[in-house]
């Protein structure tokens, strides 16, 4: 695949994780993004690095960070008369505290897995005489794109779109991380597409105030490689600061004018992530204007308060102090087929990734 | 759910265009990415491209690890 192969060169990999292992010390990096976790699983890279580098991860997942809270009111929305659900396909299983979209689907609910925003709007488009909701679920590289769409909708005078906006920003929530002093990190894998469209700006107090290097980084063994000697080496020379390793996707002002379709219709609000509660200014909710396409403002879903699984441990895998494998529900109680938690349903979950294939460092 | 990959656009008519991965084609909306054009790279995140790929910055970080010690890639 062209701009994919040259990234997975078996004799790059070598060369770079010879310069590593070469290193002298150790060292301990998070990565904040989904695709990242199941990359570096998925090619082997801790085990490549064993003893050297322990990657760890944090809230990079934006089905696992979704509170059971949030997932209660969309499955309360999806359950109401005349309404379409329509969502991304990692949601579907997602347990809120007392079922989940696929339950309420089985029940009644129509929910229909979407690949993009825009078959959304074909379906308001088509079916005029329902409600249309498009479940908002993902961070900045996803809510642009969201936020796109309902602009297409009001351009097209779709009364019948709406948007549940569960989004996110991740730099506060990296933050919150390491305010809570919980986890020792040396750098920060920083996510390639969110950082495509917010820039370098935003980690700029984690390298500065924290004194955290952060690399954004690609997504092969070759990229995610090169971001660990990038981190190692900032770190040795004793000069955090935010780089780019992933240049060929990533400008230092990402892109701004998917920021301005985002900020023209999502604005910064409170928002609670499962794990660690409320992070201030960390949620998009939709701007007034949009207040007839804000479907929690207009089917206004009543939900009791929430409560996580009893013994399920996501929350503190998810701020990095637990890893998947010492979950007491790990492998037995939960697993892919029969889970508990976010992190074993979503596809890019930690859990899922150490269960699908095998993670931990010996 | 932040994948993003990267595909070959081969015609945009107007907001939309068709983009290329091999058999794969689709019809995405250039809305985030209006500056891309015809033969560009441009990452596809659900439906829409979010950026254009910079083809010399991917040949340099080649050519940077081609650096490191001796070939590194083929």
């Amino acid at each position: 695949m062209k701009l994919v192969d040259e990234f997975r060169s078996p004799q790059a990999v070598r060369a770079l994780s010879e310069r590593i292992l070469a290193k002298d010390g150790t060292w301990r990096f998070m990565e904040v993004c989904g695709t990242h976790t199941m990359a570096i699983a998925r090619f082997g890279l801790k085990e490549l690095l064993a003893g050297k580098v322990r990657f760890l991860s944090g809230p990079g997942c934006p089905v696992c960070v979704t509170s059971a809270h949030d997932l209660d009111l969309l499955i309360a929305v999806a359950g109401m008369p005349g309404v379409v659900l329509t969502t991304f396909g990692d949601m579907l299983r997602v347990p809120g505290s007392r079922t989940s979209l696929e339950q309420a689907r089985a029940k009644g609910a129509e929910v229909k897995i979407i690949y993009s925003p825009l078959e959304a709007l074909e379906l308001a488009r088509e079916h005029r005489d329902k409600q249309v909701v498009m479940a908002g679920v993902g961070f900045e590289t996803t809510a642009p794109v969201v936020a796109g769409t309902l602009q297409m909708a009001v351009a097209e005078g779709l009364d019948n779109f709406y948007v549940f906006s569960a989004h996110k920003v991740i730099p506060p929530a990296m933050e919150a991380l390491l305010r809570l002093g919980e986890v020792r990190v040396n750098g920060f894998i920083c996510p390639g597409h969110v950082s495509a469209i917010i820039g370098t700006h935003p980690y700029e107090p984690i390298a500065g105030g924290f004194g955290v290097p952060c690399v954004i980084s690609g997504f092969e063994p070759v990229d995610v490689l090169q971001t660990v000697l990038m981190l190692i080496e900032m770190s040795e020379a004793g000069r955090p600061e935010v780089r780019v390793q992933y240049r060929r996707g990533v400008r230092e002002d990402g892109n701004p004018k998917a920021r301005a379709v985002m900020d023209a219709v999502f604005e910064l609000a409170d928002a609670e992530w499962r794990g660690f509660g409320a992070i201030p200014a960390s949620g998009l909710v939709l701007r007034p204007e949009y207040a007839a396409h804000d479907a929690l403002k207009v089917f206004d879903p009543r939900v009791e308060s929430a409560e996580e699984p009893a013994g399920c441990s996501c929350g503190d895998v998810l701020r990095g102090i637990t890893e998947p494998e010492d979950c007491p529900l790990f492998g037995s109680y939960c697993t892919p087929e029969n889970p508990v938690g976010p992190c074993m349903v979503s596809s890019e979950g930690s859990c899922a990734a150490a269960y699908r294939y095998g993670g931990r460092e010996q | 759910m932040c994948l993003a990959v990267p595909m070959l656009v081969e015609r945009i008519d107007g907001e939309m265009a068709q983009v290329r991965l091999g058999d794969v084609t689709r019809d995405i909306a250039m809305t985030l990415a209006p500056e891309a054009k015809v033969g560009d790279y441009v990452l596809v995140h659900a439906g829409f491209a979010i950026e254009v790929v910079d083809r010399e910055y991917a040949e340099e970080t080649l050519r940077l690890l081609e650096q490191l010690e001796g070939p590194v890639y083929q």
